[in-house]
């Protein structure tokens, strides 16, 4: 009988292809956020409303992991922005190594934010690194108090989250102060953005967290951020954002 | 859950038999007999969903066929860096219950590895 002692991270090959990743954004000046919720959470309808105010501010491209279909890639592509899709084919997260070949069907030096939004799920999308340089999640106050205790992966490696569906509080038995505490519980850095998708509010902060992510990030790579000229531009967008008041409640 | 969570522990068992494989074909080992796999608590891995996947991938294998899994849990355990306080925490307690502090560093409780493997 043989014994042999491995002790390699289980994850290790997915966090070689992940440095990799990093390496290519880097090299071409992109910030990556990695976007994780549940199933219906208002993920896409977020990033959808997140497109519209950066529309003119900064170039975007998305990454959309799905199981199957191709729907949410179809809902963004009305934005205006380059939109890969990736199917998982059965998966329930993506990985790194989905994430490589996407990257060729962008054009990388003309972006500054790319936003993989991952598949709907709370539970493995946290075990896999990407490559991203933050995390965010997107927690709806329909899904009740007790989702940051039962998956506190996901919120402690998030840098931000957006408590989405605040319009719909008054219908709820969610507690949203209970939700904040229990959130800063798990991660006293979070950063909490209550908003509501459905009517467009309270993403002035969240579009401000965002810019000012990449630019930190083109900062430290000692480039900037592109003036976008109005070709550019997303078509329909105008680029026109209204200037927002803060979050509710916060 | 649903089934996803199965889906997400197959593949991680995918990876550990991919690694043992190419560590018995190293080492000219023919039967793996026995894996000790370290999982922490604060892994999003369920111990009986990998023993389950476990089950499904040895079955046809030749290297793996008969052979235990045992899994050894770890708790999630934190370190304050402002005032040094080392504690376990179940429940997710990552303010100081010490000094309060939120500069709290996770240093147990992420293991996912294969520590050793037995055959001939």
């Amino acid at each position: 009988m043989v014994k042999v002692r491995l002790a390699t991270p289980v994850l290790q090959e997915n966090n070689e292809v992940a440095r990799e990743n990093r390496e290519c954004f880097r090299k071409h000046g992109i910030f990556v956020l990695n976007l994780m919720s549940s199933p219906g959470s208002g993920k896409t309808s977020a990033l959808e409303r997140t497109i519209g105010h950066l529309a003119g501010r900064l170039r975007m491209g998305v990454i959309e992991g799905d199981i199957y279909t191709t729907k949410d890639a179809e809902r963004i592509e009305t934005h205006g922005v380059p939109v890969v899709q990736i199917n998982t084919a059965g998966s329930c997260h993506l990985d790194a190594r989905m994430i490589r070949p996407a990257l060729e069907d962008f054009d990388l030096d003309a972006l500054d934010l790319l936003i993989v939004e991952n598949v709907g799920n709370l539970v493995c999308p946290a075990e896999f690194d990407l490559g991203e340089d933050a995390r965010a999640a997107v927690l709806s106050v329909t899904e009740g108090n007790d989702k940051p205790m039962k998956y506190p992966l996901v919120f402690r490696q998030s840098e931000a989250v957006l408590i989405n569906k605040v319009d719909l509080l008054p219908y709820t038995d969610c507690d949203i102060s209970q939700l904040e505490k229990d959130l800063k519980l798990i991660n006293p850095e979070l950063q909490l953005f209550q908003v509501s998708a459905r009517l467009d509010e309270g993403f002035g902060p969240w579009i401000e967290w965002l810019q000012k992510k990449v630019q930190e990030k083109k900062a430290e790579l000692g480039t900037t951020v592109m003036k976008i000229t109005a070709a550019d531009a997303a078509p329909g967008q105008g680029g026109a954002v209204p200037e927002e008041s803060a979050a509710p409640g916060e | 859950m649903n089934g996803g969570e199965n889906m997400h522990e197959l593949s991680l068992m995918e990876s550990v038999v991919k690694q043992l494989r190419a560590s018995a074909a190293e080492n000219d080992i023919k039967k793996i007999t026995r894996v000790l796999l370290v999982v922490g608590k604060m892994t999003m891995a369920v111990p009986d969903a990998l023993q389950f996947a476990f089950e499904v991938l040895q079955k046809e294998d030749e290297l793996l066929k008969g052979a235990v899994l045992e899994i050894r849990e770890e708790p999630v355990r934190c370190e304050c860096k402002d005032c040094g306080h080392l504690y376990e925490a179940p429940n997710y307690e990552f303010l100081c219950p010490s000094c309060s502090g939120p500069n709290v560093k996770i240093v147990g409780g992420r293991e996912l590895y294969i520590d050793f493997y037995e055959g001939d």
